[in-house]
């Protein structure tokens, strides 16, 4: 009998999907021999709003960019605003806020080893890391008021302070994170089930990241020493002296494939309790908002002309924010780069020559965030060309007119 | 082959579960006949889990201490509030109400007579079980008894 290759698509909407994407791929018995990743199904526009509101509520809009990172978006938003506006943060803030950021980046690295054991079909190993994750939760719970979307950043500051309880609380946590990362390291690397299912699988190397321009732990696993918070450092992040978390520095080569990503998650959330002991053991007196009244920050944006680009280190690469000011109370430009959008990348050469049943890790190693991807929406002819603005909007104009006509009559 | 992981599960089984209990047990035959017997006080069922301390739960609002000064509206990121212009007062509605709290944060309130400090009007309350099959319902929006009264 003759191969056939079979065409498979892959969502968007799919029930092996958390979120809308479409991969087709073409397989010749197990092996995949043609792969297209199509995203731009979660496009929703935010950006837009954002222009056409005030800064304030901006800050709290881009913190429904992402649906599992909360304060990614609005720390990348806050630094942006603060370079633009020309305000600074007072010690104490810059303290507190690497503080969040770090325990975000615990529960997100987390919830990531979850989730890539449960599509190995590790179940027991997903529960058991999740339950390690509740504890960082209820931190944030009490640090911040809710477990997700804590809404405690300002721009020139932080809404809450930390109490002598607070501080109790963390430090309480830090040890059972010690643990639990010791835990996790003899439970999730050593084991040689989770070994022979990772190592090799999904394995980019120096070279194709660099050319795919891939961000974050991705990068860091294939090799590459970039992190922001180590190349542009911001708050308290330039007194700690980051550096990358790289698999050569730990077993001495990067593979890049999806053992080594996970070794540097795990090593990346014991950088982060360092990070957050430190800031908790120098944390500076006084006030925590440059600008307490808000009308008055206000008012300030409203004067202030400028804009800037500003960084922050999410846990699944860089958030980079594009802000100008321009005699609005709110930005007038307001542009956003998520990670997710860098590392989709990897997944159509890494599932090129795969087997079908790597689909699951190739997908989920990057750790993808289709609502932060997708951040602007293109229209095509079926011959592919791309419908400019000027032309949607005559016929959106025209539909409209049709309508009106057929509704009077 | 037996591995740390293997040991630690297994070591699970015996352990008390992690997760918050349910309120009771094993699922009622009757949930109606079990909140009865609740109400009468001669069944118990385990509480919710305590929410810490500063805690955004849903907004209460007093409108004795509302001075309408709007400020909450100009920062509510989710539009939630709506301003009664015959009042000079707000309604909030929590179906909207994305929990932020800033509306707490700059509301100036109002000092009563023989008071040190103004109380704030807006504040933020341990609350959270807030489904209901309508939007609109009682329980989901806040705003001054005189308003249902006259109509607007």
């Amino acid at each position: 009998m003759p191969k056939t290759a079979y065409y498979i698509p892959i969502g968007p909407i799919h029930p092996a999907l958390k979120e809308p994407i479409r991969v087709e791929a073409e397989v010749e018995g197990e092996r995949i021999v043609r792969v297209d990743v199509k995203r731009g199904f979660a496009h929703r526009g935010i950006e837009y709003m954002g222009m056409k509101r005030n800064a304030i509520q901006t800050l709290y809009l881009s913190e429904r960019i992402c649906g599992i990172c909360s304060i990614s978006h609005p720390y990348a938003f806050v630094v942006t605003a603060e370079k633009a506006l020309g305000i600074e943060a007072p010690p104490r803030a810059q303290y507190i806020r690497p503080i969040i950021a770090e325990l975000e980046r615990i529960h997100s690295h987390i919830l990531w080893l979850g989730v890539i054991a449960h599509e190995m079909g590790f179940d027991s190993l997903l529960f058991w890391t999740w339950k390690g994750r509740e504890k960082v939760l209820d931190l944030l719970e009490l640090l911040t008021g809710n477990r997700i979307n804590y809404s405690v950043y300002m721009i020139g500051g932080v809404r809450r302070d930390l109490k002598e309880s607070h501080i109790k609380a963390i430090k309480d946590a830090i040890t059972y994170y010690w643990k639990f990362t010791e835990q996790m390291k003899e439970i999730i690397l050593s084991d040689p089930v989770y070994k022979a299912r990772t190592r090799g699988v999904a394995q980019l190397s120096k070279e194709m990241a660099l050319k795919l321009n891939v961000v974050g732990p991705v990068a860091r696993a294939a090799g590459i020493r970039m992190d922001i918070r180590q190349d542009m450092p911001y708050d308290a992040y330039a007194d700690i002296d980051v550096r990358a978390v790289v698999p050569q520095d730990i077993v001495g080569e990067a593979k890049g494939d999806a053992y080594d990503i996970t070794m540097v998650r795990i090593y990346e959330i014991e950088q982060s309790l360092d990070i957050i002991e430190y800031c908790v053991d120098n944390l500076p007196e006084g006030k925590i908002l440059a600008i307490p009244n808000y009308p008055a920050l206000l008012a300030k944006i409203r004067r202030t002309k400028g804009e800037a680009i500003g960084a922050h280190e999410a846990p699944r690469g860089e958030v980079v924010h594009y802000l100008k000011f321009d005699g609005r109370d709110g930005p007038s430009v307001w542009k956003v780069i998520a990670p997710s959008y860098n590392n989709i990348n990897s997944w159509a050469p890494l599932l090129l020559g795969a087997e079908v049943a790597d689909i699951p890790i190739v997908v989920a190693y990057i750790d993808p965030c289709m609502c932060c991807n997708d951040r602007v929406a293109l229209l095509k002819t079926p011959e592919g060309k791309v419908l400019g603005y000027e032309y949607i909007h005559k016929k959106a104009v025209e539909k409209t007119r049709k309508i009106e006509k057929e509704v009077r009559g | 082959m037996p591995t740390k992981a293997m040991f630690l599960f297994l070591k699970q089984l015996v352990e008390r579960p992690f997760t918050n209990p349910f309120p009771v047990k094993h699922a009622p035959k009757n949930v109606t006949a079990l909140i009865d017997k609740v109400q009468r006080g001669e069944a118990e069922i385990n509480p919710p889990v305590p929410v810490p301390e500063g805690f955004r739960g849903k907004l209460k609002y007093t409108p004795e201490r509302c001075i309408g000064c709007r400020l909450c509206i100009l920062v509510c990121p989710a539009n939630a509030m709506e301003w009664i212009p015959e009042l000079k007062k707000i309604r909030h509605y929590v179906s909207r109400c994305m929990f932020c709290a800033l509306c707490v944060d700059v509301c100036p309130g109002k000092k009563f007579p023989g008071e040190e400090k103004a109380v704030k009007a807006l504040r933020m309350s341990d609350e959270f079980l807030l489904a209901d099959y309508n939007k609109y319902s009682d329980n989901l929006i806040e705003e001054p008894p005189e308003a249902k009264e006259m109509g607007v």
